[in-house]
C-alpha cells in the first residue's frame, strides 16, 4: 500500500506529533492560567466555599435591682439549627427530624424561609430545645447533615410575671426592626429586647456576637472547626443596675388583688428613681424565650385583659379626684386661695351653675369647708368653685406647663402621652367657637372632662408634692437626658406643706381612713375615674413619711369602684418599703363613702374596651382621640 | 519468557507503569474524604483490576497481529451484540443514572461495552483501511469506514453516551488520517459537523458556508461530492435546532455550562466551577497529597472517575499536573513511534488508533477540568476508576507492545535506535 511509504508515514508522524504538542501546550497553558494566574481568586473561593460562619450569641447583660438581686439572668440552653444545604436536602433533613424535634409542617416552612433569607447562616430550628430532644438528635447526628447544636445562654427571668412589664422580654428580631437604624446591625435570627428594660437598654445589654467558622462539605454537613485564628469571641452585654427594689416589687405583686387589672408605681420622690412598677394582669416573659408558642401567644394576645399592656405607662385614665391636688396647687401658686380659704357657696350636695346642677359625690353635702378640708373630703362643690375662680384658660395653661399633656420621659419603651387640652382653642376646634361655656372648668376641676392621664404622669405630680416641688423624671436606670430639672410646681415650701397636711388629712380622717397606720403618717389622695363601660376605676396616690417623704406610690385598679379600695394597697406598699409591720392591715376593711364625681361623664372607650388586637397597635397611637370625645354637657 | 520481557518497548512500559501508579495513588487520595464514602476503598479494587490488566496486556503481547486481524470481525460482531444487549437490559450508574451504559444482568453490572467497542472499532477500521490499495481519496471511499464506526457509535449514542460517541468519531478521523487520507478531504468530511456546531449563530454559519465554498472551489473535488458536502452543511444548519431540542436536558446544560459555567452554578456549571476552584486553589505545589480541602469536603463531583484529574491539580499543584501531562505526552509519543515503525499497515493503524483513543480521552478529560472542553463523562486513562476502560487500555497497550516487538524482531528497532 503506497500510502504507507516511510516518507509519507514520516510526514504524517510529524503532523501527528505537532497536534500532540499543540494540545499538550494548550492544556499546560490552561492549567497555568487557572493554577498560577488565577490562584488567588480560586484560593479565596475555596475558602469561602467550605467555611461557614456560625454566630456565637453574646450573653446578654444581667439586670439587677438596686440591692444587687437579679431581675434577668442567663441560664444554659440549647438551640438546634441546620446548616442549609440544597433545599431538597434541607427538606429531607427536616422531615427526618420532625418527629424527634416535634416540629410541624408550618415550623418546617419557617425554617426553610430562614434558610432562604440567610443561605450561609445556620437556620434556627428550635430556639430552646429540651435536653431530651438534644440528646435524641445528637444520637442520630450522622444521619442529619448540617445539624448544629449550640449551647447558648438563654434568658431567664427568675421572678417571671412579677417583673414582666418592667423588664420586658427578648425575641427574634423582625424584618421591620432590622430596617431601622437601631437594629440594622443585628443578624437575622438574632435576639433583641422586645419590651421593657430589655428593649430600652437593648444596645448595651445585647453585647456583640462572636463568630466561629466551621468547615462544611458540599452537602452542608459540618466537618470540623476551622482554624481558631479566624474565630471571634462574643463580647457579653453590659449589666444593667436598676433602681428597682425587687422585694417591694414582689410584695406588691403578692398583695395586688388577685384577678384585678391595674398598676402600681412606686418612686423615690427626691430622685425620681422607680422603686417598683407592677402591672396586672401580667404574663410570663420566659415563655417568649426561644420563640413564643402559638397557644400561649393566642392566650395573651386575645385575652380581654391585655396582659401585655403596661398599665402604668401605656393606659390613660381620667385622673378623677387625684387631680384635685393639681387644681389646689394651681390655685395656691396663683394666690387665689390659701389653705384656710372658704368658697362662697358651701357644699349642700351640689352646685347650680348656669342651667345645670353639678352634684357633689356626697349628696348630703360637706358644708362650709376650708381648702384642706375640701381636699380631705374630696368635696366636689368646693373644687367646682375653685375651677371657676381659676378659669379655663389658666387651668389649661398651668396643666400644660406642668406637663400633663405629653410623656413623662420615663426610660421605658412605649410610654403613651397623657391627654389634656392644649388651651381654650381646643374647645373652639372641637365644639366650635362660643358653642361651649366655662362650665368645662367645673369638669376639669374635679379631674373629669377632656383629661386622661397615665399613672406615671399622676405619680409624678405627687412626687413633686412629696419633694421640694421640683419635677424629677421617673427613671429605672438613667434619667432622661432631656430631663427638665428646673421645672417645678413653683410653690413655696409652706404651700407644699399645706398640701401635704391636707393629704395627711385624707388618710387620717378623709376618704382613705382605712389606710391609716399608727406608726406612720401617709399623705395621699383617692380618685375615681369615671368609666362609662363598667364600674369606675379607682385611684390612690400617696407618700410617706408625710413630713419627709421617702416613697411615693400610685395605684390604679380598673373597675375598683373608687379609690378607697385602692388605698390599702398603697398604704401597705409604703409600710413594707419603710419596714413597718403591716400585719394589722390584713383584715382592714375600708368603710368610706363613695367618692364619685357629680355625674357620670361620657368617656371615650378605654383600652380594655377596644378591639382585642392590642399587640399590633403601635404603642404611640393615641388611644383617647380628641375626635371621639363626645360633647360635654354644656348648655 | 524473560527474553520476551527484556524485549518489551521500554518507553511504553515505563510510561504506562508510572501512569498506572500515579493514577492509583490519586485514586487512593480520592477516597480520603472527611465523610468516608464507598470511594475510600475503591483503590483496592482498582489494584485488582490493574493486576488483571497486566495479565491481559501480557497475553495480548503474546498474540500475533495476524491472529488479531483474523479475530477482528468476530470481536467487532461481539461488541456490537453486547451494545445491543446493553440497550435492551442496560442500567445507568453514578452521575448518569438515567442512561443505559452498563451491561447488567440480574442486578450485577458487568461493565461498559462501549469502552471495548472503541477498541473493536479501531481493529475493524485498521483491518478495512489496511486492505485498501490506495488511500481513501473521495467521499465514496469514506463510506465503509464511516459505516464501521457509525454502527457502534449510534448504539452508544442511543444509551445515551455522547462522550463515547464523540470518541468513536475522533478515532475514525485519526485512523483515516493515518491511512493517508488527505487532510482536505477530512476537513470536507467533517464540515457538516462543523456546520452543525456553528449553526447556533447565523453569522458564524454563514461565514462557514462562504469559507467552505472557497475551499471546494480551491480543492475541486468531484461535482457530486461538492454538492453532497454543501447539501450536508446546509442540512446541518437546518436541523441544528431540532437536534438541540432532542438532546437530553443534562446534555444541553453541559454544553451551555461549558460556554458559561456561571449560568447555573448549582447544577450544570457546578462541576466545572468546583473543579476549577479545586485546581486553581492548588497553586504551584498544591495542598499536599490527600490534603485537598475541596476534595475532602466532597465539593468535587465524580472525583474518582470523570474529575479525578482535579485532585491532581488541587493536591499536587501545577507541578503535579505538568508531571502527569509529561507522562501522557511520553506515552503518546511512544505510541506514535511504534505506529511509525510497525511492520505492516494493520499493526500501524491499530497502534495509531490506540494512540488516538488515548489522545482523545486525555484531551477531553483533562481539558474539561479547566473548562477547556465541554463536560462529557469519558474517563482518563490509568486514573479514572473503572474496569472496562482499564481493560480496553491494557488491551491497547498489549497490542502496541506486540507491534513494537514485531518491528524489533524485523530489525527496525535497532535501525531506529
Amino acid at each position: 500500500m503506497s500510502s504507507f511509504h516511510p516518507y509519507l508515514l514520516d510526514r504524517r508522524l510529524g503532523m501527528a506529533r505537532l497536534v500532540v504538542w499543540f494540545v499538550l501546550a494548550l492544556l499546560v497553558l490552561w492549567f497555568f492560567r487557572t493554577q498560577i494566574l488565577g490562584h488567588g481568586k480560586y484560593q479565596l473561593q475555596s475558602e469561602t466555599n467550605r467555611l461557614r460562619p456560625i454566630p456565637l450569641p453574646a450573653p446578654r447583660g444581667l439586670i439587677y435591682d438596686r440591692n444587687g438581686r437579679v431581675l434577668a439572668e442567663n441560664v444554659p440552653g440549647y438551640t438546634v439549627s441546620l446548616l442549609p444545604g440544597p433545599e431538597p436536602v434541607l427538606r429531607a433533613t427536616l422531615a427526618a427530624i420532625a418527629s424527634i424535634a416535634n416540629i410541624d409542617s408550618a415550623a418546617i416552612e419557617r425554617v426553610i424561609q430562614r434558610a432562604h433569607r440567610a443561605p450561609y447562616q445556620p437556620a434556627l430550628v428550635l430556639g430552646d430545645a429540651r435536653f431530651s430532644v438534644v440528646s435524641a438528635l445528637e444520637e442520630r447526628r450522622v444521619a442529619i447533615p448540617g445539624l448544629l447544636i449550640q449551647a447558648e445562654p438563654k434568658r431567664w427571668y427568675p421572678d417571671t410575671a412579677v417583673v414582666a412589664h418592667l423588664v420586658g422580654y427578648v425575641g427574634e428580631v423582625t424584618e421591620v426592626e432590622r430596617a431601622t437604624r437601631r437594629f440594622a446591625m443585628v443578624r437575622l435570627g438574632g435576639l433583641v429586647g422586645k419590651d421593657g428594660l430589655e428593649r430600652e437598654y437593648d444596645d448595651s445589654l445585647r453585647g456583640s456576637e462572636g463568630v466561629r467558622f466551621v468547615e462544611v462539605s458540599a452537602k452542608g454537613q459540618m466537618v470540623r472547626d476551622a482554624e481558631a485564628a479566624a474565630n471571634l469571641n462574643p463580647v457579653p452585654g453590659t449589666d444593667l443596675h436598676t433602681t428597682i427594689d425587687l422585694g417591694l416589687q414582689q410584695f406588691i405583686s403578692k398583695i395586688f388583688p388577685p384577678g384585678q387589672r391595674g398598676a402600681v408605681l412606686a418612686l423615690n420622690p427626691n430622685t425620681g428613681e422607680v422603686l417598683a412598677l407592677y402591672s396586672a394582669p401580667s404574663f410570663d416573659p420566659n415563655a417568649f424565650v426561644g420563640g413564643v408558642s402559638a397557644p400561649y401567644w393566642r392566650t395573651i394576645s386575645e385575652s380581654p385583659a391585655h396582659p401585655l399592656l403596661d398599665r402604668a405607662i401605656q393606659a390613660r385614665y381620667p385622673p378623677g379626684s387625684t387631680w384635685k391636688l393639681a387644681i389646689a396647687a394651681m390655685a395656691l401658686k396663683r394666690g387665689i386661695v390659701g389653705p384656710r380659704s372658704h368658697m362662697p357657696i358651701p357644699c349642700r350636695g351640689g352646685l347650680q351653675y348656669g342651667n345645670r346642677y353639678f352634684r357633689c359625690w356626697n349628696a348630703r353635702g360637706h358644708g362650709d369647708l376650708t381648702l384642706t378640708e375640701a381636699i380631705a373630703q374630696s368635696c366636689d362643690v368646693y373644687f367646682y368653685q375653685l375651677g371657676i375662680k381659676l378659669g379655663v384658660t389658666t387651668l389649661l395653661e398651668d396643666g400644660n406647663a406642668w406637663g400633663f399633656r405629653g410623656r413623662t420621659g420615663i426610660d421605658l419603651p412605649g410610654e403613651i402621652p397623657s391627654e389634656f387640652p392644649t388651651g381654650p382653642e381646643y374647645y373652639d376646634r372641637v365644639y366650635g367657637p362660643r358653642r361651649w361655656t366655662s362650665a368645662v372648668a367645673l369638669n376639669l376641676a374635679i379631674g373629669q372632662g377632656e383629661n386622661a392621664q397615665t399613672l406615671v404622669q399622676m405619680v409624678r405630680l405627687y412626687q413633686q408634692l412629696a419633694s421640694d416641688g421640683r419635677l424629677r423624671t421617673p427613671f429605672v436606670v438613667r434619667q432622661a437626658a432631656t430631663s427638665n430639672e428646673n421645672t417645678s410646681l413653683d410653690l413655696t415650701a409652706d404651700q407644699i406643706a399645706w398640701l401635704r397636711r391636707a393629704m395627711i388629712a385624707v388618710v387620717e380622717e378623709g376618704t382613705a381612713r382605712g389606710s391609716r397606720l399608727a406608726a406612720l403618717t401617709i399623705a395621699g389622695k383617692t380618685g375615681t375615674a369615671q368609666n362609662s363601660h363598667g364600674p369606675d376605676h379607682g385611684w390612690f396616690i400617696g407618700f410617706a413619711p408625710a413630713d419627709k417623704p421617702e416613697i411615693v406610690v400610685g395605684a390604679i385598679i380598673e373597675f375598683a369602684q373608687h379609690g378607697t379600695a385602692v388605698a390599702p394597697l398603697v398604704a401597705r406598699t409604703i409600710a413594707h418599703y419603710l419596714g413597718i409591720e403591716d400585719k394589722r392591715f390584713q383584715n382592714i376593711r375600708v368603710a368610706v363613702p363613695t367618692d364619685s364625681a357629680p355625674q357620670p361623664f361620657q368617656l371615650p372607650p378605654l383600652l380594655d374596651t377596644l378591639a382585642p388586637t392590642l399587640p399590633s397597635i403601635p404603642r404611640d397611637t393615641p388611644i383617647l382621640r380628641d375626635s371621639v370625645l363626645p360633647r360635654p354637657p354644656t348648655r | 519468557m524473560f527474553s520476551r520481557v527484556r524485549q518489551l518497548d521500554k518507553s511504553l512500559v515505563v510510561s504506562v507503569s508510572v501512569l498506572a501508579l500515579y493514577g492509583l495513588a490519586t485514586l487512593y487520595s480520592a477516597g480520603q474524604t472527611d465523610v468516608p464514602t464507598f470511594v475510600a476503598t475503591i483503590w483496592q479494587r482498582q489494584l485488582i483490576w490493574l493486576g488483571l490488566c497486566v495479565v491481559v496486556a501480557w497475553l495480548t503481547y503474546r498474540t500475533s497481529p495476524r491472529m488479531l486481524e483474523w479475530a477482528t470481525p468476530i470481536a467487532y460482531a461481539i461488541t456490537v451484540l453486547l451494545l445491543l444487549l446493553t440497550l435492551a437490559v442496560g442500567t445507568g450508574a453514578g452521575t448518569a443514572a438515567g442512561s443505559k451504559s452498563w451491561l447488567s444482568i440480574g442486578g450485577h453490572r458487568f461493565g461498559q461495552p462501549a469502552e471495548l467497542a472503541k477498541l473493536a472499532v479501531i481493529l475493524m477500521l485498521a483491518r478495512w483501511l489496511a486492505g485498501l490499495r490506495e488511500a481513501p481519496s473521495g467521499i465514496r471511499d469514506l463510506i465503509p469506514p464511516a459505516a464501521i464506526t457509525g454502527l457502534p457509535c449510534l448504539l452508544v449514542l442511543k444509551q445515551p453516551d455522547l462522550g463515547s460517541a464523540i470518541v468513536f468519531v475522533a478515532i475514525l478521523f485519526f485512523m483515516l488520517f493515518w491511512a493517508g487520507t488527505k487532510p482536505s478531504l477530512l476537513l470536507l468530511a467533517a464540515s457538516p459537523v462543523i456546520g452543525l456546531a456553528l449553526a447556533f449563530s447565523t453569522v458564524a454559519w454563514g461565514a462557514w458556508i462562504a469559507v467552505l465554498t472557497v475551499l471546494l472551489l480551491w480543492w475541486r473535488p468531484y461535482v457530486w461530492e461538492s454538492i453532497a458536502i454543501m447539501g450536508l452543511n446546509v442540512l446541518g444548519g437546518v436541523i441544528a435546532l431540532p437536534m438541540w431540542n432532542r438532546l437530553a436536558p443534562y446534555q444541553q446544560n453541559r454544553l451551555l455550562a461549558f460556554l458559561n459555567p456561571d449560568v447555573d452554578p448549582r447544577a450544570a456549571g457546578w462541576h466545572v466551577i468546583q473543579s476549577k476552584v479545586a485546581i486553581g486553589s492548588g497553586g504551584l505545589f498544591g495542598k499536599g497529597f490527600t490534603e485537598g480541602t475541596q476534595k475532602r469536603l466532597a465539593f468535587l463531583p465524580a472525583q474518582h472517575t470523570d474529575f479525578i484529574f482535579s485532585i491532581v491539580g488541587e493536591e499536587l499543584g501545577f507541578v503535579g499536573v505538568l508531571v502527569a501531562l509529561a507522562l501522557f505526552g511520553w506515552l503518546l509519543f511512544a505510541l506514535l513511534r511504534i505506529a511509525r515503525r510497525a511492520t505492516d499497515p494493520f499493526s500501524s493503524l491499530c497502534v495509531f488508533g490506540i494512540a488516538g483513543l488515548f489522545f482523545t480521552h486525555i484531551f477531553e478529560n483533562v481539558g474539561m477540568t479547566v473548562n477547556l472542553m465541554p463536560i462529557t463523562g469519558i474517563p482518563l486513562p490509568f486514573f479514572s476508576y473503572g474496569g472496562s476502560f482499564l481493560l480496553a487500555c491494557s488491551l491497547g497497550v498489549g497490542i502496541a507492545l506486540r507491534v513494537a516487538w514485531e518491528s524489533r524482531q524485523s530489525g527496525y528497532g535497532e535501525l531506529g535506535q
